[in-house]
């Protein structure tokens, strides 16, 4: 028996799985001001008349962080970043609380300016002047070496609750970032810490046994207790938890679009060989840019509550949400009440929706039925535009070697898989302008519950070898080792699956069947002077998102 | 100083598995320190720099500009394809509207690569910037151009390729010749009868450092570009000047070339040469990419910079003030020069040796150009190299007076074809290519 538990901004959801197939399933209204009882309501709800004991795992998707993050309403962070020569303070993210610190660390790593003892000392001073309790700690090139970090945390500790480190937030480059996910990952910190802290009593007082954990952003899940590190990789596992929910439905090795069509916004995200497709470096939240592994999502502001406005060009589908459609006694026309009209849905007061296109049919000197054509054609050619931008985007993406650019592995998406309230009216036309294949999956409803409950452990290491230095790191452990100058590619590969297993195994993954998989691996031949001096071996591997086991489908419950 | 944000092009591509030779400085890792500096910055993150794939440069782009022997397939490999095409992209997103300038920052480079081809000079084997100049015109209609030569090393193959243009203006400034690879770019090289001027030469003493480039870029280049007026400004933007570069001796630095370049504004950049990969390059490009963007580099700077100790001495300052003076007047007396260099000459002949240190062959060159007052001039090529190989070339200009051609199709047809291996017709005009 497993559950699925998906807290997200209107519903939470919830779902118990038995035997491979969809049990019992939960939906309540989110509780806005209080997501930890609406969770709780909803398990218990989902709970009652079953043996806790059964239970074999709980996982749950939260948007508590990115409610948090979204609504300003996290606690003070301090940033100590040291930035080195490169790009100037004015072009770096802004916090309100930013000091910067002398030293450098280079691009191999090297140590080429210190600390400055003197100067850390002032910022520890004003950081507990000003009782802040958290602070974010970067360095540049810090997945290099985390030398200068370690040295800063090392002086803050006593002073502060928690300082996020940078080089543990990701292994990938790129210091701005670096800083925004840092800076995140303290400001959540707390929050999450209580919401873990209610969660596991939570599970005390019902004597369930089994682990609990939380999904990520990437659609990969790890424990409740190594969130507690890391809380900023839950944020925007709500689309991840629906896109999860949609993939025991694909075709194995199939391209594929993903819709979730919701009441403001519209979501697209990719499936490459069976596999959905990550960002490249991380997610964009609330405008901050991350290092958060996540699965790449595009939103647009087309929804079936979308506001229906006129301008000089004619019709305009949202972006804003007034409300409710029409006929629901919502303030606004809407796509909804255009699929009303027009004879494609049955509810609400089909008069009210009619009412509401007539202030649209009037100055388009139209009948209320073309409007609702109209709107409902431009909703469907805008979503499907969208959807072809988003597959062009992923194919224009850069390459870096003769081989790839030649191979030109390119994207091609032949079905289309569509949740969300308007799913089953709006699947086959959208399919028909991209002359793909439409599916509406079944339990589209509580596709976000299903797929927190059937994600597995996900995780990624980054090595880095440099025989001239002798050296190999791995970059978000803060791992340091020594080898030898004959060291190897493949003794690199064989390291890195070693330590991506432990790493896993660390955050909860199941250890049979993990499926580790090199994502990159590169050799450089070190020249200098014209002689061969090393070598500079570069390998990530990683745990790639995907389900525990395929359900069966198409139970009733 | 007040800069305009810039939309910037960025054709990164580094070509992470092809080397020339195990140890050579063309190397995989050449671009490898520099792609970490770029991402650690997070520069793809600005929303005015884009990054665009380059596209993959066809026969067709390569022959409209080079004769290669035997075809220009035996004499590329898909590395120079690519990076042609990258060159070709960055133009393309310029010219389309889609970025205000471009910078291709890929490998291998091109700009010792000469009209004819028998191999490789200089670790070019094609001239991506000329490739993508001719490839301007056939799209995108006449144009002005202008090339402003940054690379160390004298591009002594784009000059070679504009000789005989004047619609194309190339100045190169490097480490005087007498000192460096390959051994030319002097003031007096100037251009053929019909370009004489367009050309231009500024060599400049080891030990120059941003003071002297600043000046040569203030009291020559920029006037000149004035008068010039082109429709664009390329930088071949090679970045061995920089003080570690391990096969030059100059004391450029990060800095100077950023300001070189806001200064410069190039509508589009091409790399060339810079083997200091890790101690240069990064910082180099770090410079230039902000500086085209317009945004704030002056926070660039390499570790390791000392200003004082790369401080030029008087004697380096001196010489560089008289090379520039001597370019800006060679450039203003250009008319009169031509009327003396030219006389009552109908054709005009040079005669060249030209070494393929790369691939190690020798080449002998009979190059006669038309002299002409509304073109650039009908041109014949007789050129043999050691390899066995002696073609002929005919080659009608892009623009060409109704004379030119005449004279260009009549000498493809009397040219005896038992007597080379190859016998090619270039029609830069009318985009036409032939061999017999």
């Amino acid at each position: 028996m497993i559950i699925g538990i998906d807290v997200g901004g209107t519903h939470t959801d919830a779902v118990l799985l038995k035997d491979r197939r969809l049990f019992k399933k939960v939906k309540i209204e989110t509780r806005p001001d209080d997501l930890v009882s609406s969770l709780l309501e909803a398990a218990d709800d989902l709970l009652a008349e079953e043996d806790g004991n059964e239970i074999e795992r709980v996982t749950v998707s939260t948007t508590l962080a990115t409610n948090a993050i979204i609504q300003n309403k996290t606690d003070r962070v301090a940033m100590a970043v040291s930035t080195g020569p490169g790009l100037g303070a004015s072009q770096l993210p802004g916090f309100d609380n930013l000091y910067f610190l002398s030293g450098y660390i280079n691009h191999r790593g090297m140590e080429v300016a210190r600390l400055q003892p003197g100067e850390l000392e002032e910022i520890r001073d004003d950081i507990t002047r000003k009782g802040i309790r958290l602070a974010g700690v970067v360095g540049k090139f810090s997945s290099r070496n985390p030398l200068h970090e370690i040295q800063i945390a090392d002086l803050l500790k006593e002073k502060v609750d928690h300082a996020s480190l940078g080089h543990r937030m990701s292994g990938n480059l790129n210091f701005p970032r670096r800083m925004a996910t840092a800076y995140l990952n303290a400001a959540v910190w707390p929050l999450h810490r209580h919401f873990v802290h209610d969660v596991q009593q939570f599970i005390a007082e019902r004597g369930i046994k089994a682990p609990v954990y939380i999904l990520k952003a990437d659609g990969g899940t790890f424990s409740l207790a190594a969130s507690e590190f890391s809380p900023c990789q839950t944020i925007l596992s709500g689309p991840a938890a629906s896109v999860m929910g949609t993939l025991h439905v694909l075709a194995p090795d199939e391209d594929a679009v993903v819709l979730d069509i919701g009441s403001t916004t519209t979501d697209i995200a990719l499936f490459a060989r069976g596999v959905p497709l990550l960002e490249p470096l991380g997610v964009t939240l609330g405008g901050y840019r991350t290092l958060i592994r996540g699965l790449r999502t595009r939103s647009i502001g087309i929804g079936g509550d979308s506001a229906v406005t006129l301008s000089d060009n004619g019709l305009v589908i949202g972006p804003d949400r007034k409300g409710p459609a029409a006929a629901m006694g919502g303030p606004a026309p809407t796509p909804t009440d255009a699929m009303i009209v027009s004879g494609r849905l049955a509810i609400g007061r089909r008069e009210a929706a009619v009412q509401a296109l007539h202030s649209l049919a009037e100055p388009l000197g139209k009948t209320v039925t073309a409007v609702a054509e109209a709107i409902f054609n431009l909703t469907c050619n805008s979503i499907a535009q969208a959807v072809r931008d988003t597959i062009e985007e992923v194919n224009r993406r850069p390459v870096y070697t003769i081989h790839e650019l030649l191979e030109g592995k390119t994207l091609s998406p032949r079905a289309i898989y569509v949740v969300g309230g308007p799913a089953g009216i709006m699947a086959s036309p959208i399919a028909e302008r991209l002359s793909f294949v439409p599916h509406v999956p079944g339990y589209a409803e509580v596709a976000n519950a299903v797929g927190a409950a059937l994600a597995r452990t996900t995780a990624e290491v980054t090595l880095l070898a440099d025989t001239e230095r002798g050296i190999l790191t791995f970059g978000e452990e803060g791992l340091t080792m020594a080898i030898s100058s004959d060291f190897t590619r493949e003794e690199a590969m064989a390291l890195a699956r070693e330590k991506l297993r432990e790493r896993a195994l660390d955050i909860g993954a199941d250890p049979v069947g993990l499926a580790v998989e090199i994502t990159e691996d590169q050799v450089f031949p070190m020249v200098r002077d014209f002689y061969t001096t090393g070598k500079n071996i570069r390998v990530k591997a990683q745990i790639k998102p995907g389900l525990l086991f395929y359900p069966e489908l198409g139970v009733p419950i | 100083m007040t800069r305009r944000i810039k939309k910037t092009g960025l054709i990164f591509f580094p070509a992470f598995d092809w080397a020339i030779s195990p140890t050579h400085p063309e190397r995989e890792e050449r671009l490898l320190y520099t792609q970490d500096q770029i991402f650690e910055e997070g520069l793809l993150d600005f929303d005015n720099i884009v990054e665009y794939k380059p596209g993959i440069a066809t026969a067709a782009d390569i022959d409209r500009t080079h004769i290669c022997v035997p075809d220009s397939r035996a004499v590329t490999t898909d590395s120079h394809l690519i990076s042609t095409g990258g060159a070709i992209q960055a133009a393309r997103i310029v010219l389309d509207g889609h970025c205000d300038n471009a910078f291709a920052l890929v490998r291998p480079p091109g700009h010792h690569a000469m009209k004819v081809v028998h191999g490789a000079r200089g670790f070019c084997n094609v001239n991506i910037e000329a490739i993508m100049i001719d490839y301007i015109r056939r799209h995108y209609g006449p144009k002005r151009i202008a090339v402003v030569d940054t690379d160390c090393h004298h591009g002594d193959g784009t000059q070679d390729i504009f000789w005989h243009d004047p619609h194309t203006l190339f100045i190169s400034i490097h480490q005087d010749g007498r000192t460096l690879y390959p051994g030319t770019g002097f003031h007096q090289e100037m251009g053929g009868p019909n370009a004489l001027g367009t050309t231009i030469n500024i060599p400049l003493p080891p030990g120059t450092s941003d003071e002297g480039f600043l000046h040569a870029l203030n009291h020559a280049i920029l006037p000149i570009l004035e008068d010039f007026r082109p429709d664009l400004v390329i930088n071949s933007a090679g970045q061995d000047n920089h003080y570690s570069d391990p096969i030059t001796d100059m004391r450029f630095s990060a800095q100077g070339y950023a300001v070189l370049n806001e200064k410069l504004a190039p509508d589009l950049a091409v790399l060339e040469g810079g083997y200091s990969i890790e101690k240069a390059l990064p910082y180099v490009n770090l410079g230039i990419i902000l500086a085209m963007a317009g945004l704030d580099y002056s926070h660039v700077r390499e570790p390791d910079y000392d200003r004082a100790s790369l401080r030029e001495t008087p004697d380096i300052s001196r010489f560089v003030e008289k090379s520039s003076e001597t370019a800006l007047q060679l450039w203003r007396e250009r008319a009169t020069l031509r009327q003396k260099l030219v006389g009552r000459n109908r054709s005009m002949t040079r005669r060249k040796h030209i070494y393929y240190d790369t691939d190690g062959i020798s080449e002998e060159q009979v190059e006669t150009v038309l002299v002409c007052e509304d073109c650039g001039g009908m041109l014949t090529i007789d050129s043999e190299a050691d390899t066995g190989r002696r073609i002929f070339a005919v080659i009608v200009p892009y623009q060409t007076c109704p004379r030119c051609r005449k004279a260009g199709e009549e000498a493809f047809d009397q040219a005896d074809r038992l007597r080379y291996t190859a016998v090619y017709f270039q029609d830069k005009d009318l985009d036409l290519y032939q061999v017999k």
